[in-house]
């Protein structure tokens, strides 16, 4: 009994998400809160910058959650609340980058590459280097082995 | 065709070379994050004074129809990097003329007057941050940083870190050249 409690313990704690945000900053309102979660999810920590700042203890990651939040509550859409920050930030603070001339190369090289190695693989595989086969063998050639295998043969 | 074949592998190892040589550059910074305020007008705030220093507040209208360039410093009296460049700053004041305006980030009053009483005031004038909403619109990620305002209000130059250290302090001066805040032959 005191095992199963214990399990059942260690896999409650398990499921606790690990957050930053704190229960001063949240919203009343379950469904505003819920909407600012997803979009702190999609905001990146200045400070730190290879987290989210729903996850990021930074202070500036605090205010930017606080700021989402004001912004929700005077009712803007979440489309909205990120131009926001983004007017202010810039497009390095959104996780995913918008496809744009000065983001070309890092949506598109990937793809480059991976089409390239499938070419040159499908090219190696599918035999590019084409195996000819031999010509046949012009009938003074045959005449030559035939004498040469019955040379052969005599010798024997 | 399998001629020109034969140079491909050659060409994507010089692209991918000087992909990687640009990389490789030690004066790129990967973790320098681009202010979109440059060209920008200064962004919308007002502060006022912190309690207790005689300096006044800051707000946007003082950034603008200026004489000349505001230099624009984020300083908090918590932040050791701030302490160090206090002294930069300072004789940019007092040697090259420079008009400095301040925005104390964070910081609890009496904490930011005693840190001016002891290190000095070159500020003109300062606001009080205390909430970090005004630091949100001018973008920051921490202080100090510093900007360059050109007398029409337009954010001209942007520096995150300490203006403290040879390179750093020949860069700014280049920029505070360039916006016309000291002329190019002073030291």
């Amino acid at each position: 009994m005191k095992r199963t409690l214990l399990s059942i313990l260690m896999f409650a704690v398990l499921a606790l998400p690990a957050v930053a945000v704190e229960p001063d900053e949240m919203l009343l309102d379950p469904d505003l809160e819920s909407r600012a979660r997803a979009i702190s999810k999609e905001l990146r920590c200045v400070v730190c910058q290879n987290q989210d700042i729903d996850s990021s203890n930074a202070g500036v990651a605090r205010d930017l959650r606080i700021l989402v939040r004001e912004r929700l509550k005077a009712g803007d859409d979440d489309q909205e609340v990120i131009a926001f920050i983004q007017a202010r930030y810039g497009d390095y603070v959104l996780m995913r980058p918008p496809f744009k001339s000065t983001t070309y190369v890092l949506w598109l090289a990937p793809p480059t590459f991976g089409l390239i190695a499938l070419v040159a693989g499908w090219l190696v595989l599918s035999g590019y280097r084409s195996r000819r086969r031999p010509d046949a063998l012009s009938k003074e050639d045959e005449l030559l082995i035939n004498d040469f295998i019955l040379d052969k043969e005599k010798g024997e | 065709m399998r001629r020109t074949l034969a140079f491909a592998p050659l060409v994507i190892a010089l692209v991918v070379g000087a992909f990687f040589l640009w990389g490789l550059n030690p004066d790129r910074d990967p973790n320098e994050i681009p202010s979109v305020l440059i060209a920008q007008p200064a962004p919308a705030f007002s502060l006022g004074p912190i309690p207790g220093v005689p300096a006044l507040g800051l707000s946007r209208k003082n950034l603008v129809n200026n004489e000349g360039p505001i230099v624009l410093n984020v300083f908090a009296s918590w932040c050791v990097p701030c302490r160090a460049e206090h002294s930069v700053l300072t004789s940019f004041v007092e040697r090259n003329g420079v008009t400095l305006f301040g925005m104390n980030y964070k910081d609890k009053s009496e904490d930011a007057a005693r840190w001016l009483a002891e290190l000095g005031n070159p500020y003109e004038r300062i606001g009080a941050d205390v909430s970090g909403r005004a630091g949100l619109e001018w973008g920051i990620s921490g202080v100090p940083e510093t900007f360059i305002v050109a007398s029409d209000g337009t954010v001209v130059f942007r520096y995150v870190g300490p203006i403290v250290g040879e390179t750093a302090i020949k860069k700014f001066k280049t920029a505070l050249v360039e916006a016309g805040a000291i002329k190019g032959d002073q030291n």
